[in-house]
């Protein structure tokens, strides 16, 4: 069976993204390690001097680089190849989706100049009134400006295939980045009226002050479905991909796996008050609310749990496993892009757990804005997500480029040294929050350490560095198979998990979009709308900037 | 052909059941933890303004300090600034075993954090907010309360401390 080929242009469209993702990702990351080593009492910054001039110029770095622009622009590659392959068609309007990209790029550098200025030290949250160059805020609202013209052109390639195609089941892959795009665009109207309402007019002069709890309300409006954002696409690759790497197996269930995208639609956006049930100017009754909407969306994880592992045991067994848990040795662990994703999926398990401490209201009392809560993000998007789109880019780069990849072997060894370096970094912050240990902080340097943290601040800098040797070996991967001499023999193939149930059969709610469309804005409306008419209403703009880095 | 319905394989649909079962105990456990024992979240105070909040004579922060309301009670009004310096005002109180402090705590210009070591309280400081949050120190001892939100280069050495003394 043939596989439908992207043409050479699509394949460098996507290509394209690949490598801005991975040049962020190669600037953000080397200064995690940094960070780590300074916990560890080694302090590197002094001879960064005078190119980084702190801490945290280098945070601001490693958190908008890491976060924002390495997943944003891979995940919008990965996304245009599954709207392409997945609908069997080309982009309906190539053009709008070049502009958006371009848009992308030339905000990431309109928001970098400042940044290596240290005009914009305000990090990757950018809480007013700490007030950043203009072109900080100008630089992001182009990302995302961008990455949503890109998702009109999905979406206009959506429609036209829906035309062609009248009464077909939207094939999983494309659906799945459909969903995703979807959820990109209704939730980062938080940040875009953070930005153009208060933020930038603020930096340009044009209104003296801001109010600070305001647009901490918007920015969270975008910040907790971000990580839905992130997640979506490692979730496509699991559930539609994995289970065929790793043992030529099925997708168990595509009904279930639709109706999890459609609940992660609907329900991840109304609960951004969980990153505020600390904040002063919010009712506990909706801090309450949001807490329980909080706990319903674990359950489209679970079920992603379920059907994701049951795939993978379809595989293992298909390929001789038996057992309870032995079927797992089956697994095609030799193939770097299985291992590293397989790895990333073990870590998620613990983020989870971590996640649905930091979201137990209370519980949050106790570990708000300490070391704990970048130990749980560095398991999520750090590993969950970065590891698994690591996995993805070693099939998809050798697709893109005709390159054969560079010693798997490598490749493989590079996955595992990530989870065993994350696993001492991230046990390490997790168990130094429980003690108190605040984040964004130079632990190296603060004047109230109690000796019991010493050992665990020993531990950040060992995962570190172990860190820092993994993300060197993927670098060195992806630049060695970019230059690789060896041609891959064939088309490499597109690893596709069929449904183990036609379909077609899955009921057409499943595929229609406004019921959930509607219901994810109605949700909005209900346990967003009266606090932030409230708060609107009130707005005190009184904090003038403060540049105080 | 067969028809088009939601298969639900019987594994599945247990473990849907017991996920949600499971998350309907954490809920529980949280409200309980909420509602019965009182373990809340900070709740809207009053609102300054952060630009006179340190001058106003009017406002508690001109004079930030511990106020004895009545025996045993104490009121604390706390400033959080980063300017000229990152610190507290005041950044050193002392009360007697088993005292009940209610801490109001504010900026006088960006956001910062409130996190007394060892006990529940950590809460967001916001310029033109304040915060409360009461707590009852029954151990003698340093309580260390630090800052928890980044708020400039002097973040990490942003600290006070809390006595209590026997
Ligand atoms: C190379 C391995 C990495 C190491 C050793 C590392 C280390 C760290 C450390 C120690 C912090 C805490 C700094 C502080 O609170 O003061 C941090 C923050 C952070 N890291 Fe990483 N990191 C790594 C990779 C990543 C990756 C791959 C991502 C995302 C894809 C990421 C995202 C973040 C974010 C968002 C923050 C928070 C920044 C902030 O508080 O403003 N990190 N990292
Ligand atoms: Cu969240
Ligand atoms: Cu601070």
């Amino acid at each position: 069976m043939t596989q439908y080929q992207l043409s050479t242009g699509e394949k460098k469209f996507i290509g394209w993204h690949l490598l801005a993702a991975i040049l962020a990702f190669a600037v953000g990351s080397f200064f995690g390690p940094l960070q780590a080593f300074e916990h560890a009492g080694w302090d590197l910054y002094p001879y960064l001097k005078p190119l980084i001039k702190s801490y945290y110029q280098g945070l601001t770095i490693h958190g908008v680089l890491n976060a924002l622009v390495w997943t944003t622009f891979f995940i919008m590659g990965f996304l245009t190849f599954n709207v392409i392959f997945g609908l069997k068609r080309p982009l309906k309007n190539m053009t709008l989706n070049k502009v958006g990209f371009w848009m992308m790029v030339v905000g990431v550098l309109t928001a970098a100049v400042p940044i290596l200025a240290n005009e914009a030290t305000v990090l990757f949250t950018f809480y007013p009134p700490l007030k950043a160059n203009p072109f900080f805020y100008i630089g992001l609202t182009l990302v995302v400006v961008g990455s949503w013209v890109e998702g009109w052109g999905f979406f206009m390639t959506y429609a036209a295939w829906r035309k062609e195609h009248p009464n077909e089941r939207t094939p999983f892959i494309a659906f799945g980045s459909l969903v995703t795009t979807l959820l990109w665009q209704i939730c980062t109207l938080g940040v875009a009226v953070e930005i153009l309402t208060m933020l930038l007019p603020w930096s340009l002069g044009l209104i003296e002050g801001v109010d600070p709890q305001l647009a901490r309300t918007y920015f969270w409006f975008t910040g907790h479905p971000l990580v839905y954002f992130w997640l979506l696409p490692a979730y496509i690759s699991w559930y539609a991909m994995l289970p065929k790497q790793a043992g030529g197996g099925k997708m168990f269930s595509d009904s279930l796996a639709r109706l999890a995208f459609w609940l992660f639609l609907v329900l991840s956006t109304p609960l951004g008050f969980h990153h505020q049930y600390v904040d002063p100017g919010v009712p506990p009754v909706w801090k309450f609310i949001h807490a329980m909407l909080t706990f319903s969306v674990f359950f489209p994880s679970l079920m992603t749990a379920f059907t994701v592992i049951a795939s993978l045991e379809y595989a293992g067994r298909k390929q001789g496993g038996t057992g309870t848990l032995r079927w797992i040795g089956k697994l095609n662990w030799s193939n770097p892009s299985v291992a590293a994703q397989l790895l990333a999926g073990i870590l998620f398990f613990f983020g989870g757990i971590g996640g649905l401490a930091n979201a137990s209201y209370n519980v949050n009392l106790v570990l708000h804005n300490t070391a704990f809560v970048p130990g749980h993000f560095h398991l999520t998007v750090a590993t969950a997500v970065t590891l698994s789109f690591m996995g993805i880019s070693y099939w998809l780069v050798p697709y893109l480029t005709g390159k054969k990849l560079w010693q798997p072997k490598w490749a493989t060894i590079q996955a595992w040294v990530w989870f065993i370096g994350m696993i001492i970094f991230s046990n390490s912050m997790h168990v130094l929050g429980l003690l108190g240990a605040p984040r964004r902080v130079p632990l190296g340097l603060a004047p109230y350490i109690p000796a019991e943290w010493n050992s665990r601040l020993f531990q950040v800098g060992v995962g570190g560095a172990i860190l820092f040797v993994s993300g060197v070996l993927y670098l060195v991967v992806m630049y060695k198979t970019a230059t690789n001499k060896q041609t891959v023999e064939s088309e490499v193939e597109v690893p596709i998990a069929e449904a183990m149930q036609d379909p077609a059969l899955s009921p057409v709610w499943l595929d229609r979009w406004s019921p959930w469309v509607y219901g994810a804005l109605a949700l909005i409306v209900i346990v967003y709308g009266p606090q932030l008419f409230d708060m609107i209403k009130n707005i005190a703009l009184t904090s003038p900037g403060f540049r105080v880095w | 052909m067969s028809t088009q319905s939601m298969h639900i394989d019987a594994y599945e649909r247990n473990w849907m059941i017991f996920g949600i079962v499971m998350l309907a105990l954490f809920a529980a456990a949280v409200s309980v933890a909420a509602f019965g024992m009182g373990i809340q979240v900070p709740a809207p105070e009053q609102r300054v303004d952060p630009r006179t909040v340190a001058t106003d004579p009017n406002s508690p922060w001109s004079n930030p300090g511990l106020r004895e309301i009545a025996p045993g009670k104490y009121d604390a009004y706390i400033l959080a600034r980063a300017i000229p310096k990152w610190e507290y005002l005041p950044n050193e109180m002392t009360v007697p075993a088993g005292s009940t402090v209610s801490f109001y705590v504010t900026s006088a210009d960006v956001q910062h954090g409130f996190k007394i070591q060892d006990t529940n309280a950590n809460f967001m400081v916001l310029p033109g907010q304040v915060s409360k949050l009461t707590i009852t120190f029954d151990k003698p001892g340093t309580y260390n309360f630090i800052c928890t939100e980044y708020c400039g280069s002097g973040h990490g050495v942003m600290y006070g401390a809390i006595i209590v003394t026997p």
